[in-house]
């Protein structure tokens, strides 16, 4: 704690006022901006899930009515997918951290950088809207004739709210890739890139070529709607399944815009907590681009049962499975980071620790359903629910929180309370197995998906479900109470609090508007820790 | 330190080389390779855009070939052929617009965006009459479309495809025409010059883009079937 640095000219000091935030083109402040907006979105759609746990308490539909209930899950998960998951990392951490690591002053666009938080606040908006005018009841997936003939409910306002919010995501991956060709600074070539800053590219590759199909797709039920032109209405010829083939190419790689940013945070987190160079560091990078290429090729397993040729779904089954050797590649490498190297249990670790065993369990089960024979049984049933949420909530926001607080310090010049932290990341992970590992176990005896009501005999394990999700609530109201309380009371950080390698650890915190007093100049590998390994105790 | 505050609002002091190089970046050369690849990847993802409805097109045309070539039939030929040259023409006027940038000719730089707006209104104009003409002939889809056409709800999917591509077509048009405006306002004010003409050049990427659409959709949507075995 002796050298504690606090700035006076930091990021956050000046320039002062409400509107040298809403107007900064300054990386920093758009991530603040970002988790601002990220966290209320979050809370939203954990209202909207707290409604679909309250409702499967009991067997019968008894809470709200059906359409009340489709509504529910519905907008949970068009909420969480593209308000909070999509933005999550790459919005708040990425954007704050990927001009610093790679010594550069501000992402490539700073304008553009604004813009894009202006179009996800529009798009935002306009999703609220469709709530208060009708809500949506399609499902996240907007799956036609359903959306474009059939529901009552707003879905040309939810829709364009979805397509503004593309934008938002397009112009991120954009400033992403451009940033990390041409802003890095003298000594800091491709191998030296942080493994987040790789992880981070081949996430935006993902954005900038999948979001604009999802645009133009959803932009044609809107249309299909509300002008009266048909597309995939099948009364006038239109196929409802080039639908799902539209929306599937881009949500499909979408679970990778996902989680990509995620693996590039435990990277980060496993290599400093244990001070050790990342194991295979190439192949990791390398791995992050082939889950990016491999993702755009597995879109039909989606649609196994949706009238695919089977030919097609053998194909697509295959491809599935080769996905899970870049994913493998990443876990096993983790791991032989961690083996003998002197791992701080400070509670980032428990975020990562908790990450490896939910994200494996997303992936293996993952296979299970790209497996063509066992998907026909599980196809639209809870299981398919379990898997997805493993890997978003389990994989995704689990390294999503892990980075927050790693890179709390750096970001608001605070340390928060780490037996806080640690308490979080234990409910958190106590609450996540007891809500989704029953479902599992549902999904695998039949229950299907959106459904209210269900047999009396499923009664014991909704329950635990049901239960686990307050847990899980617990675990993600904690930090909200900590880290506000760390802004205001919190020990000032120093430049460097967990003895970590990068550019961001040499700069004070939080950082000085431009980030770097003087040009940087880059001479040494990422994870160098051999250097410093005796200095540091953790 | 406090004078930075003021130098990340358009301050340039610190780079005090060329007025137009922005803060963050260290050369000229950086901000405009930066811009540039920036650009390019823009217009990846509109090719991506496009490329859903493309899409949609080639699927259904191999589903539905004849009602395709009937939906070809109604389309006005002479009025698509007269855009697509009014079209190439702008392209060659916005291609010379920053040809003048480069070589410092601000009254080049005017002549030619005007004319390149010139052209392009010319093409909205038209497609405004063709659209017109659709509407009179009861072929826009929905429920006034003209139900006693043969095929006609295929040919429907025919017309949705083409009002939503070229109608997307046409907002591009209309969102360049403004971007030609602002650009015109700059080079009216001598912003551009051999030594920075980086908005020129990249308003003329996305304009060129916005014609190439347009020389795919003119032989997809309008030259099937070749018309001669028209009504």
């Amino acid at each position: 704690m002796s050298d504690v640095s606090q700035p006076r000219n930091s990021y956050l000091d000046a320039p002062y006022g409400l509107a040298s935030w809403l107007l900064t083109k300054d990386h920093k402040r758009i991530a603040m901006l970002y988790l601002i907006s990220i966290t209320i979105f979050f809370a939203i759609g954990g209202l909207f899930a707290a409604g679909i746990r309250l409702e499967l308490l009991t067997p019968q539909g008894d809470l709200w009515t059906s359409d009340l209930y489709n509504k529910l899950f519905t907008l949970h998960g068009v909420v969480m997918i593209f308000f909070f998951l999509v933005p999550s990392i790459p919005a708040t951490l990425g954007n704050f951290l990927m001009p610093i690591m790679i010594g550069a002053k501000d992402l490539a666009f700073p304008r553009i950088n604004l813009i894009s938080w202006y179009l996800y606040i529009i798009g935002a908006t306009v999703t609220l809207a469709a709530v208060f005018t009708g809500g949506l009841d399609t499902g996240w997936t907007f799956y036609t004739p359903y959306s474009s003939v059939s529901s009552q409910t707003a879905v040309t306002t939810a829709a364009i709210g979805v397509f503004i919010t593309g934008f938002s995501s397009i112009l991120t991956g954009l400033n992403f890739i451009v940033t990390t060709h041409r802003m890095r600074a003298p000594g800091m070539t491709w191998f030296r890139l942080p493994l987040f800053v790789w992880s981070n590219y081949a996430t935006s590759l993902v954005m900038i070529l999948g979001t604009p199909v999802i645009a133009i797709t959803v932009l044609l039920v809107a249309a299909e709607r509300a002008l009266g032109l048909g597309f995939f209405d099948p009364a006038r010829g239109g196929d409802p399944v080039l639908f799902q083939h539209l929306f599937w190419f881009y949500s499909h790689p979408a679970v990778y815009i996902m989680i990509l940013p995620g693996m590039g945070v435990i990277s980060e987190l496993v290599a400093a907590m244990a001070r050790k160079q990342v194991f295979g560091y190439s192949f990791v990078a390398f791995s992050s681009l082939a889950i990016a290429i491999l993702g755009f090729l597995v879109w039909g397993h989606h649609l196994f049962v949706s009238s695919q040729s089977i030919y097609a779904g053998l194909v697509f089954s295959i491809i599935t499975m080769l996905v899970a050797i870049p994913s493998a590649v990443k876990t096993f490498n983790w791991t032989a980071t961690l083996y003998r190297g002197s791992i701080s249990w400070q509670s980032p670790t428990w975020w990562v620790v908790g990450f490896m065993g939910l994200f494996t369990i997303g992936g293996l089960t993952g296979v299970f359903l790209g497996t063509l024979g066992l998907n026909i049984h599980l196809t639209d049933t809870y299981f398919v629910v379990a898997h997805f949420h493993y890997i978003m909530v389990g994989g995704a926001i689990m390294a999503y929180m892990g980075g927050l607080h790693f890179w709390w310090p750096k970001m608001t010049g605070r340390m928060f309370s780490d037996a806080g932290s640690k308490t979080s990341a234990v409910l958190v992970f106590v609450g996540f197995n007891l809500t989704f590992f029953p479902q599992f176990v549902l999904g695998f005896m039949g229950m299907p998906r959106r459904y209210h009501a269900y047999p009396d005999e499923w009664q014991v394990l909704n329950v635990l479900s049901s239960c686990g999700a307050g847990v899980l609530a617990l675990g993600y109201a904690l930090p909200l109470v900590y880290l506000t309380y760390s802004l205001f009371r919190g020990a000032a950080a120093p430049a460097n609090p967990w003895g970590a390698k990068g550019l961001e650890w040499t700069i004070p915190s939080p950082p000085t508007t431009y980030n770097f007093e003087a040009e940087v100049r880059v001479d040494e590998p990422a994870y160098n820790y051999k250097s410093t390994r005796e200095v540091h105790v953790g | 330190m406090q004078g930075t505050v003021s130098a990340h609002d358009g301050g340039h002091d610190a780079h005090a080389h060329n007025p137009n190089l922005q803060h963050h970046f260290y050369s000229m050369e950086q901000q405009l390779e930066a811009s540039t690849l920036g650009m390019w990847l823009f217009l990846v993802t509109e090719v991506m855009f496009f490329g859903g409805m493309f899409l949609a097109y080639l699927i259904y045309r191999v589903i539905y070939p004849e009602a395709w070539i009937l939906g070809s039939n109604h389309l006005n030929v002479a009025m698509g052929a007269l855009n697509t040259g009014v079209l190439i023409c702008s392209s060659l006027t916005m291609a010379l617009a920053v040809r003048a940038a480069q070589t410092s000719n601000r009254g080049a730089q005017i002549r030619y965006l005007l004319l390149t707006m010139a052209f392009g209104s010319v093409f909205l104009i038209v497609k405004y009459f063709e659209y017109a003409e659709k509407f009179e002939h009861h072929l826009v889809p929905g429920r006034h479309f003209d139900m006693t056409l043969p095929q006609a709800g295929q040919q429907q999917l025919f017309f949705s495809i083409y009002f939503m591509m070229t109608g997307i077509h046409a907002i591009h048009m209309i969102v360049g025409l403004g971007l030609m405006l602002v650009i015109l306002t700059m080079a009216w004010r001598g912003r551009f010059s051999a030594s920075y003409y980086t908005p020129i050049e990249m308003s003329g990427l996305y304009w060129h883009f916005v014609d190439i659409v347009w020389i795919f959709l003119f032989p997809l949507l309008y030259l099937l079937g070749a018309h001669y075995s028209a009504h």
